[in-house]
């Protein structure tokens, strides 16, 4: 900016070609006001069938309604900006204020996209509202009838719990077995090598085969083949341990991750004051590792808890399955939908305990003293 | 008495020779800075001593006893030969009292009590006491290596290796860390240098090696070195580093 306000300024010297006048705003600015009246007019006639898809709306809703309306046709303020800053810039280039016309040129630009952002974001938005009223409402009425939300809401929440704590018990195992994995993947030397070798096959298969059909042998599998101790393990055990199988191995290819991050400078610290392999591994790799790890592992963790829904293949009474009882009676998809919130509802939160974590963790390596 | 003697020892990464015969004899309280341009073998020889890099062939002998080869127990070993790395490499999960612990509670022995008491004394030597708590990212660059220095003291090590501890420093804090080694040396810690800080060479090593692709080309008195060099590569080398002011 500096070196622009510094050419017009000093009339005579230049060298090269004159300097040129910023690009016209008015065909920008027209364009945004376009989309802005476009979405609109799309968020009005979107409300307005909502309007019509509830009977008798309340003051409440209707006022609601009119406030989206309003708030819909907000994105026209900046278009009109836009198209008032470009007489300023003409008057300015006329004045041979290039500078100035830069500026208030820039200013129009930035409040025509400004207003094509938004315009675009209220368009997303007429698209929904028009979705979910479409057909009469058809699609509301099949996803989200209060009544039978209201219905399915006790029994399913009370299934619920059989998925978290399938989630929690398998987590706790996973944890520890796909450590154990990953150390084993690691071993040094010769005598190390068949570890190594099953480590990589076990991850290499549990990665491969899907959840559901893991679920499936374990479920039915085990207890027609009388293995002894397992056979006799209640379902939800059984789902516990295939949910185990299969995510460990994700898990060990997290915790391994961890373990290469970490700079073999800290190996040869650790070492060189006289600690052995698995002390180091104990007390300075895998503290340093385990840090790094907590949003990956929080994400296999997340899939774990979602493919909880699964195990009603092998017979556990869950909340997806609970729901679908009430589903089928009621002819109905609004229960399932309450499922699917009970695992939005769950975790929303471990994402921002995790943002959390990484902040916190961040702070300290900023700026700890004490 | 020789305390430390390194026989014709050759190091090779596949076909790259590193280290091709160095020989060397150390004696207690001596202080020997290894010299020579950046690959020509000081860290490896260093590494090779600490048996973090294993040697292709020759002997490495402390107090008598061959400590390289098979069968050695090394974290033995490494509880007598100290070393401190150009990039600190402290503990960054642990506070500074801790990183100096670590070792001579897990391994050497020693109760929680007593490490943390000397690892403070040891701290207060080196005016870091009321960093104890820090955690390693909280220090400065020379702090932090006079940690290091304090956490590679705290197994008791009867020789220091330090491995270019002041090339990763910013220029004023280098003055710190050299005071520090210079205390040690006064006190008569046996120590082995690899550093570019020719003017420390110069007024505290009792042995100067000038190390030149994988090889001592010229040993001698740090006078001898830096007076009267008799090879025609150490001339230039130092020829380089003086016209480069670091002497």
């Amino acid at each position: 900016m500096a070196a622009a306000t510094a050419v017009p300024a000093v009339p005579g010297t230049r060298q090269g070609p004159p300097p040129t006048p910023p690009a016209r705003v008015v065909p920008l600015a027209l364009a945004g006001l376009a989309v802005a009246v476009v979405a609109g007019g799309c968020a009005g006639l979107a409300l307005h069938s909502l309007h019509a898809m509830i009977e008798h709306p309340a003051a409440w809703a209707q006022a609601l309604i009119w406030l989206l309306a309003v708030a819909a046709c907000l994105p026209v303020v900046p278009a009109v900006r836009a198209l008032l800053a470009a007489p300023q810039r003409t008057r300015l280039v006329a004045a041979g204020d290039l500078p100035g016309a830069r500026a208030s040129a820039a200013d129009g630009r930035e409040h025509a996209t400004v207003a094509m952002g938004y315009a675009l974001s209220v368009l997303i938005g007429a698209a929904l509202v028009w979705f979910v009223t479409a057909n009469d409402g058809a699609i509301s009425h099949t996803f989200l009838r209060w009544t039978f939300i209201d219905q399915a809401w006790s029994g399913v929440t009370k299934a619920f719990w059989v998925n978290i704590r399938v989630a929690v018990a398998a987590e706790v195992l996973v944890l520890v077995l796909g450590l154990v994995l990953a150390v084993m993947r690691q071993l040094p030397g010769r005598s190390g090598r068949p570890l190594r070798w099953l480590a990589t096959l076990y991850v290499d298969m549990f990665r491969a085969i899907p959840s559901i059909i893991v679920l499936y042998l374990v479920g039915f599998g085990l207890s027609l083949a009388k293995v002894p101790v397992v056979k006799d393990l209640s379902p939800i055990w059984l789902a516990i341990f295939a949910l185990t199988l299969t995510y460990s191995g994700y898990v060990a290819e997290v915790y391994r991750a961890g373990i290469d991050s970490i700079h073999p400078s800290q190996w040869a610290a650790a070492r060189s004051l006289g600690l052995s392999y698995p002390m180091t591994l104990r007390t300075v790799i895998v503290p340093q590792a385990v840090r790094r790890i907590v949003p990956p592992l929080l994400n296999d963790f997340i899939g774990l808890q979602k493919d909880t829904a699964l195990i009603g293949v092998m017979g556990v009474t869950d909340a997806f399955t609970q729901s679908r009882l009430v589903s089928s009676d009621v002819f109905n998809l609004s229960p399932v939908i309450v499922v699917a919130v009970l695992f939005v509802v769950i975790t929303i939160p471990q994402a921002r305990f995790v943002d959390r974590l990484i902040a916190r963790e961040q702070g300290r390596r900023a700026g700890r003293t004490s | 008495m020789t305390f430390l003697q390194i026989r014709d020892v050759h190091k090779s990464y596949g076909d790259h020779e590193v280290l091709q015969g160095v020989s060397l004899d150390v004696a207690r309280h001596e202080v020997v800075c290894l010299i020579g341009a950046s690959g020509s073998g000081k860290s490896t020889l260093l590494r090779c001593i600490n048996a973090l890099e294993e040697i292709s062939s020759g002997d490495i002998l402390v107090d008598g006893d061959v400590v390289s080869g098979r069968g050695v127990d090394v974290n033995r070993l490494r509880r007598n030969v100290g070393m401190v790395f150009q990039s600190y490499n402290l503990f960054p999960h642990m506070s500074v009292l801790r990183n100096i612990t670590l070792a001579p509670t897990r391994i050497g022995g020693v109760a929680k009590e007593a490490a943390e008491e000397r690892a403070l004394a040891l701290l207060d030597r080196v005016g870091m006491r009321d960093k104890a708590n820090a955690y390693p990212d909280a220090l400065s660059g020379g702090q932090q290596q006079r940690v290091a220095i304090v956490r590679a003291l705290a197994t008791n090590p009867q020789v220091l290796l330090l491995d270019e501890i002041t090339a990763a420093l910013d220029p004023e804090l280098v003055g710190d860390v050299l005071a520090i080694v210079r205390e040690l040396a006064g006190d008569g810690l046996t120590m082995l240098l690899a550093t570019h800080e020719m003017g420390f060479a110069r007024e505290c090593a009792t042995q100067v090696c000038y190390l030149h692709e994988g090889r001592i080309l010229e040993r001698g008195s740090a006078e001898q070195i830096f007076e009267d060099p008799q090879e025609e590569r150490t001339r230039q080398f130092l020829g380089r580093v003086l016209t480069g002011g670091r002497l």
